[in-house]
């Protein structure tokens, strides 16, 4: 059976999504994955022509809020889940090339 | 070797403006900077499970009104994307942007030049996302988060290469700052981040008549406009060198990421994974598209305001004023206004101008605020200008009573007179005091009377003597008047 997918990219993709994979994993996934593709590609048999792609399952737009300060959780209940914390920042593993930043 | 070598500088800015809401993008923490770390954190900007954010109003209308400022075309749908990222700064691993549907695209800004000429620089897209919080790297083999800044409106602004000197990127980062200041949507420091310029450079080189690219570096880590600068005239040396040296062309390389070291005034090399820029985009399901009537889009319209080149260039042909001049009226909104209304209260604009820059900024710097919020209003700042206009008070007696009318609410007519600083015009009282110098100098009016060199000198000096026995109240213009006529 052609797979959908191929072993290198469900490793691309666990490379990219951080998870580290076992080669029994990757070869289950494959094949998961191929199926679910598989499934999908029934769409391609639909003519979508003069079909707007969908941006949005609901019809509903212009969901807004108010620009009005709410408390935060303050800085002991932030911290109180995190794994470890330098007094008042959570703590990290070093980040090496630092790329971070918007 | 050299000599038979051209090149043209490309630069394309990605900038990013945090927007001064009151409140984060999709969570109602507050936007503090300065606060306690990890203070103003709630479960959405954690990234918790289950959470759902929800627009903020007003930084969706801050943008739309900059993309008007922009010249953008400015989207009538418009939806939310997420963008992979993975650094602790943001906890929900990734982060909330826009990507095919971005809020406006298609503008121009344009950029005062030394040369007092104007430069339209394309903008490609100006959209709106969330900023990330902040990592901080400690001495330790680990490193700090605070998520303070986490979900900060940011609004990205990507140029189109436009631009070809540091000067150039420069000019346009500072008219960026002044534009969205009078827009009042961000206080657009530099050095607070809430205005980041990431330059992309590369050179057109023209060798023996053949054109070779360099690759293009990205440089970040700008913390002024100096650094913006230099940043850019820097790597246009080091691509050319570069190039020279090596023959190193864009095809033999990739896109790299440089980082800017000020101590050195250098750029450096940065490590960038390679993998690092498979954002894998797709369409938030947690947020819902925004659509913009025509009414909503009016009403957002009628924010604007005259965006301050477009004042700086009528100051220059409505006010002759100099350029020079005009961009320092117009550096902030509030200075450029009360300008205007003291002028349109009656007062000269090269008058109100000069009391202005020369007096009223130096006072409202000590004072640490605007000039606007001094003391003073426009209609007793026009006054003045007539005083000094009419010859009632001398220049520098105006720069006086402007200081005194910091101090106090008195009006520029009362400080003058409780000080003693109305000149004397009356004609008929100046002539007697001139004929008395007169017969006290008789050596300077044959000086003058018998013209050449001496002349003018003996002039300014029965001027001075005049201007003395009235103790400096006589109006010299007056008074030089009398002198033509007696000793002509
Ligand atoms: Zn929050």
């Amino acid at each position: 059976m052609s797979e959908k997918i191929d072993q290198a990219q469900v490793k691309k993709v666990a490379m990219l999504s951080r998870l580290d994979l076992t080669d029994s994993e990757v070869a289950e996934f494959t094949t998961q994955l191929s199926a679910i593709l598989e499934y999908v590609e029934k769409m391609n048999t639909l003519d979508t022509e003069n079909v707007q792609p969908l941006a949005h399952c609901l019809p509903i737009t212009n969901c807004f809020r108010d620009d009005v300060v709410k408390e935060s959780l303050g800085t002991e209940k932030v911290l109180a889940n995190a794994p470890q914390r330098d007094e008042e920042f959570f703590k990290v593993p070093k980040i090496l090339d630092d790329n971070s930043g918007a | 070797m050299t000599s038979d070598i051209s090149y043209k500088v490309i630069v394309g800015l990605e900038i990013h403006v945090q927007l001064c809401t009151q409140t984060k993008m999709f969570c109602g923490c507050a936007l503090q900077f300065g606060a306690q770390p990890n203070s103003r954190v709630c479960p959405v900007c954690l990234g918790m499970p289950g959470v759902l954010p929800v627009m903020n109003k007003h930084a969706y209308e801050y943008s739309v009104l900059v993309g008007l400022a922009l010249n953008c075309k400015v989207a009538g749908f418009t939806k939310w994307d997420r963008k992979s990222y993975y650094y602790p700064d943001l906890p929900k691993n990734y982060q909330i942007s826009q990507y095919d549907l971005p809020l406006s695209e298609n503008g121009f800004i344009e950029i005062p030049l030394e040369s007092g000429e104007t430069k339209r620089i394309r903008i490609t897209r100006a959209h709106l996302e969330e900023d990330a919080g902040k990592n901080l790297h400690t001495a330790g083999n680990f490193s700090q988060v605070d998520l303070n800044r986490t979900g900060t409106p940011l609004l990205e602004i990507v140029t189109e290469p436009d631009m070809s000197s540091g000067a150039e990127v420069k000019a346009l980062a500072v008219e960026l700052q002044r534009m969205v200041r009078y827009l009042g949507v961000s206080e657009a420091d530099m050095q607070k981040g809430h205005m980041r310029f990431e330059p992309n450079i590369n050179l057109v080189i023209t060798k023996g008549g053949k054109e070779h690219k360099t690759a293009i570096v990205e440089v970040k880590n700008l913390n002024s406009f100096r650094a913006l600068e230099r940043s850019v005239d820097y790597e246009v040396q080091r691509q050319l060198d570069e190039f020279i040296d090596s023959g190193k062309v864009m095809e033999m390389g990739n896109k790299s990421t440089r980082g800017w070291d000020d101590d050195k005034q250098m750029t450096v090399l940065q490590r960038v994974k390679e993998e690092a820029h498979d954002y894998r985009y797709f369409p938030d399901p947690d947020l819902l598209p925004v659509e913009l009537d025509d009414a909503w889009l009016e009403q957002i319209k009628s924010q604007l305001c005259e965006l301050p080149i477009k004042k700086q260039i009528r100051y220059v042909s409505e006010y002759k004023l100099s350029d020079y001049d005009a961009g320092v009226l117009t550096a902030d909104r509030s200075t450029a206004e009360f300008f205007e209304e003291a002028v349109k209260a009656g007062g000269d604009p090269k008058r109100v101008c000069n009391l202005i820059t020369q007096v009223g900024l130096k006072l409202a710097n000590e004072a640490g605020c605007g000039i606007a919020e001094l003391s003073l209003t426009a209609e007793n700042m026009s006054e003045l200008a007539k005083m000094i206009d009419d010859g009632q008070v001398s220049a520098s007696a105006g720069n006086t009573i402007l200081e005194q009318m910091t101090k106090t609410d008195k009006a520029a007519q009362v400080i003058a007179e409780e000080l003693n600083l109305i000149q004397k015009s009356d004609a008929g009282e100046l002539e007697g005091i001139v004929e008395k110098v007169l017969a006290e100098n008789p050596k300077a009016v044959e000086d003058v009377k018998s013209g050449g060199k001496k002349s003018k000198k003996a002039q300014g000096f029965l001027l001075g003597q005049v201007i003395q026995k009235t103790k400096g109240q006589a109006n010299p213009k007056v008074v030089s008047e009398i002198l033509s006529k007696k000793l002509s």
